[in-house]
């Protein structure tokens, strides 16, 4: 009997799994009272209790509403959302410019072919730290002081804090307007189809959003001109009013959007590449033009082997996000990096970082596979 | 990339948090004694405070404060590594056991006391300011409407920002950096209008980074004055009176007027204080666990507070601050020498 079970590779087998599992367990139950005893022995005090408090630090920029008066949570979901806002806007470029590069590489014009490779060979070359740095660098020292600034356009001020442009100004009414418009819009583009069938495509368009601009501003004007535009205006040692952009925020997002376009770039060209050449024949001679073959035969099916390598890009781009506290940009790591010297609670707001990035990249991770998934051949 | 660095660098510290056993249980004393050398945390650059010369000898008021301590416990004043932390690295350097003492500007404040260090003895007194071109024409807090501030993480001056613009509703910019001379820099090219930090290390910038320094002008941010004070770990009662004495030793000989120079006349004393002080009447080294006449041999390396003062900030320096609060008592500062008995 014995000797049976011994010889059980079955039992064997669960025998060991179970012996790593339970090992496994004590080794982390080991790191955990220990890191407990530790703490204690140094007098760190532990806990997330410091997570009501208020956190009394400003922090530079939001995409959230947050004051100092607001709790370290609150400067947790700044950062948070911070750092999201980053990584889409910077997937979101880099995955244009990526796709801008690939065609142009994959072009027959050999100068814009070899300017996209020359491209890609320099921006996959450069630590993204040094471009990041660049970037700041120039942006905080080829445009002039506050008082001296370029003003391009009017409203438009370029300076060393950045670029302030007019705002919108949303006054009572301003929903009415909007949703009175987009009706307005509707409707015009419906009339526009009824027009007799000799009337060029390029007229009815150009006639039908003429005339909706026209019924718009009868509508605003109507309204009592409840939008507006509000310029910046130099007061003391700033500018105040309008919408502004950060020269860190410029400098982040440009920097990590060139880099990132590169290795994208790459991507989606050997996406491209791997489909047959016979699909481009066989659009040939249906009669497809190329943009048609590229767009409508080739893309769908370079996309399936473009997504995996793309979900690592992505989930690359979002990590690297947290460079940005080189330049002086308030994402997450940044955040962090204040709570821990304000609170001392180091290995709380190091978990807190940890669990936010694995959140975001799984996340990332899921939606792409997800994506995947629906784009992949479906085999009969 | 930088950045993954430096979370490594706080990370390392965390891993021996996880790791460690409770087998140490060694004092720091006897800790440094064996490895005949201690190690302080450093600023990562901040002349006249600390920083390495020419030669990567390290100077200034926070390295000699350091070096002291080295002195009355290993007698050798060169007997000390220096390890440069940022303002966030600092505090979890000293909590793990990564340096000995941390000796970096850094101000004494109820919640760092409470959440796991000690102070020991301020070594230096003074005020946060700002600093702005004078060419803005602006000498004084209340001017500085929308003013944007470059800002240094991992300092007390996050939430003085934030206090002075609340207070003088003057609705400042913070710019923030986790790294000192990113702040700096981006002051000298011209992104904010002010850097905020101690003053002393302003006029330590100022000496060091500015093309020209009657060009900026430094006042102010507010009318509290901070302690900035050498700190050591929670635990290890032993340690925080080593480190005060030796601190106070500096203080103290200054109001004895005991110099680098008379100190060995100084030992034929007739003064009973100055007797004890110097070890000549034995009893106050042995109480700490120390050699008795560790404070005489403190002042013959390395001077008393006055000329470690001149030396490194005052006259002597490029960056001739005034004694200021920092004067003895009797001479209107607040350096106030306690009893070695």
């Amino acid at each position: 009997m014995l000797r049976t079970l011994w010889y059980s590779s079955r039992l064997r087998g669960w025998t060991a799994q179970i012996a790593l599992l339970g090992g496994l367990a004590c080794l982390l139950w080991w790191i955990g009272g220990n890191t407990i005893d530790n703490l204690a022995e140094r007098g760190i005090r532990t806990g997330f209790g410091f997570l009501t408090r208020p956190a009394r630090f400003p922090i530079s920029e939001t995409v959230v509403a947050y004051t100092p008066s607001d709790s370290f949570l609150w400067a947790y979901v700044v950062g948070v959302a911070n750092t999201i806002w980053l990584s889409v806007i910077t997937i979101g470029l880099a995955t244009a410019g990526g796709l801008a590069l690939a065609l142009a590489r994959l072009s027959a014009h050999p100068m814009l072919s070899r300017l996209a490779a020359a491209y890609v060979t320099v921006f996959r070359n450069i630590p993204l730290i040094v471009q990041l740095l660049f970037c700041y660098g120039v942006a905080t020292s080829v445009f002039p002081a506050p008082r001296l600034a370029l003003n391009p356009l009017p409203g438009v001020f370029l300076s060393l804090r950045g670029v302030y442009a007019p705002a919108l100004t949303l006054g009572q009414g301003a929903g009415w307007v909007f949703a009175l418009s987009a009706l307005l819009a509707a409707a015009f583009a419906l009339t526009a189809r009824r027009w007799p069938a000799n009337v060029p495509t390029a007229w009815r368009v150009t006639g039908a959003s003429g005339l909706w601009v026209l019924a718009s501003i009868v509508v605003w004007w109507l309204a009592g001109r409840p939008i507006g535009l509000e310029s910046p205006v130099l007061t003391g040692l700033n500018f105040r009013g309008g919408s502004y952009l950060s020269p860190e925020f410029t400098a982040i997002i440009i920097g990590l959007s060139l880099y990132t376009a590169a290795f994208a770039g790459e991507i989606i060209r050997g996406g491209i590449e791997a489909v047959g050449k016979g699909q481009w024949e066989g659009g040939r001679a249906l009669g497809l033009t190329e943009r048609q073959i590229m767009f409508k035969v080739i893309l769908p099916q370079a996309l399936r082997i473009i997504v995996p390598p793309m979900t690592s890009q992505y989930l690359s781009t979002v990590k690297n996000t947290t460079l940005a506290v080189a330049v002086g940009y308030p994402e997450l790591g940044l955040i962090v990096n204040t709570v821990i010297n304000q609170t001392g609670q180091a290995l709380e707001s190091i978990m807190i970082m940890l669990g936010v990035f694995l959140t975001i990249s799984l996340s990332v991770s899921l939606l792409m596979n997800w994506f995947n998934a629906r784009i992949a051949l479906v085999e009969r | 990339m930088m950045d993954h660095l430096k979370l490594t660098a706080l990370l390392a510290p965390m891993a021996s948090l996880l790791l460690a056993t409770a087998a140490q249980a060694a004092t720091t004393l006897e800790t440094v004694k064996e490895r005949g050398r201690l190690i302080c945390g450093a600023s990562q650059g901040t002349p006249g405070f600390g920083a390495p010369d020419g030669d990567g000898y390290w100077r200034g008021l926070d390295v000699e404060t350091c070096r002291a301590v080295a002195v009355a416990v290993l007698g050798d004043k060169d007997a000390v590594d220096f390890v440069p932390l940022s303002g966030q690295q600092r505090i979890p350097a000293l909590q793990t056991g990564e340096i000995d003492v941390l000796p970096r500007t850094l101000t004494w404040t109820l919640q760092r006391d409470a959440n796991g260090i000690n102070f020991t003895q301020p070594n230096y007194f003074e005020y946060t300011g700002f600093m702005m071109p004078k060419s803005l024409g602006i000498a004084k807090v209340e001017d500085m409407a929308g003013a944007s501030v470059c800002v240094q993480t991992g300092s007390t001056t996050e939430v003085v920002v934030n206090d002075v613009s609340t207070k003088h509703q003057l609705d400042l910019q913070p710019v923030v950096f986790d790294n000192t001379s990113a702040a700096r820099q981006a002051f000298f090219s011209g992104r904010c209008d002010a850097l905020i930090t101690d003053a002393g290390a302003l006029a330590s910038v100022r000496a060091s980074m500015a093309k020209n320094p009657d060009d900026y002008i430094i006042f102010p941010a507010t009318p509290y004055v901070d302690a900035l004070t050498p700190a050591v770990r929670q635990g290890d009662d032993q340690w925080l009176d080593i480190v005060r004495w030796s601190i106070q030793a500096l203080i103290a000989a200054e109001n004895f007027g005991i110099t680098q120079a008379n100190a060995e006349e100084m030992l034929q004393s007739e003064d009973p204080r100055i007797a004890r002080f110097l070890g000549t009447d034995p009893g106050n080294g042995t109480a700490l666990g120390l050699k008795d006449d560790f404070a005489y041999q403190i002042i013959k390396a390395l001077g008393n507070y006055g000329e470690m003062f001149d030396r490194n900030v005052g006259e002597h320096s490029p960056l001739k601050l005034e004694r200021g609060y920092n004067a003895l008592y009797k001479d209107g500062g607040l350096m106030f020498p306690l009893a070695f008995q």
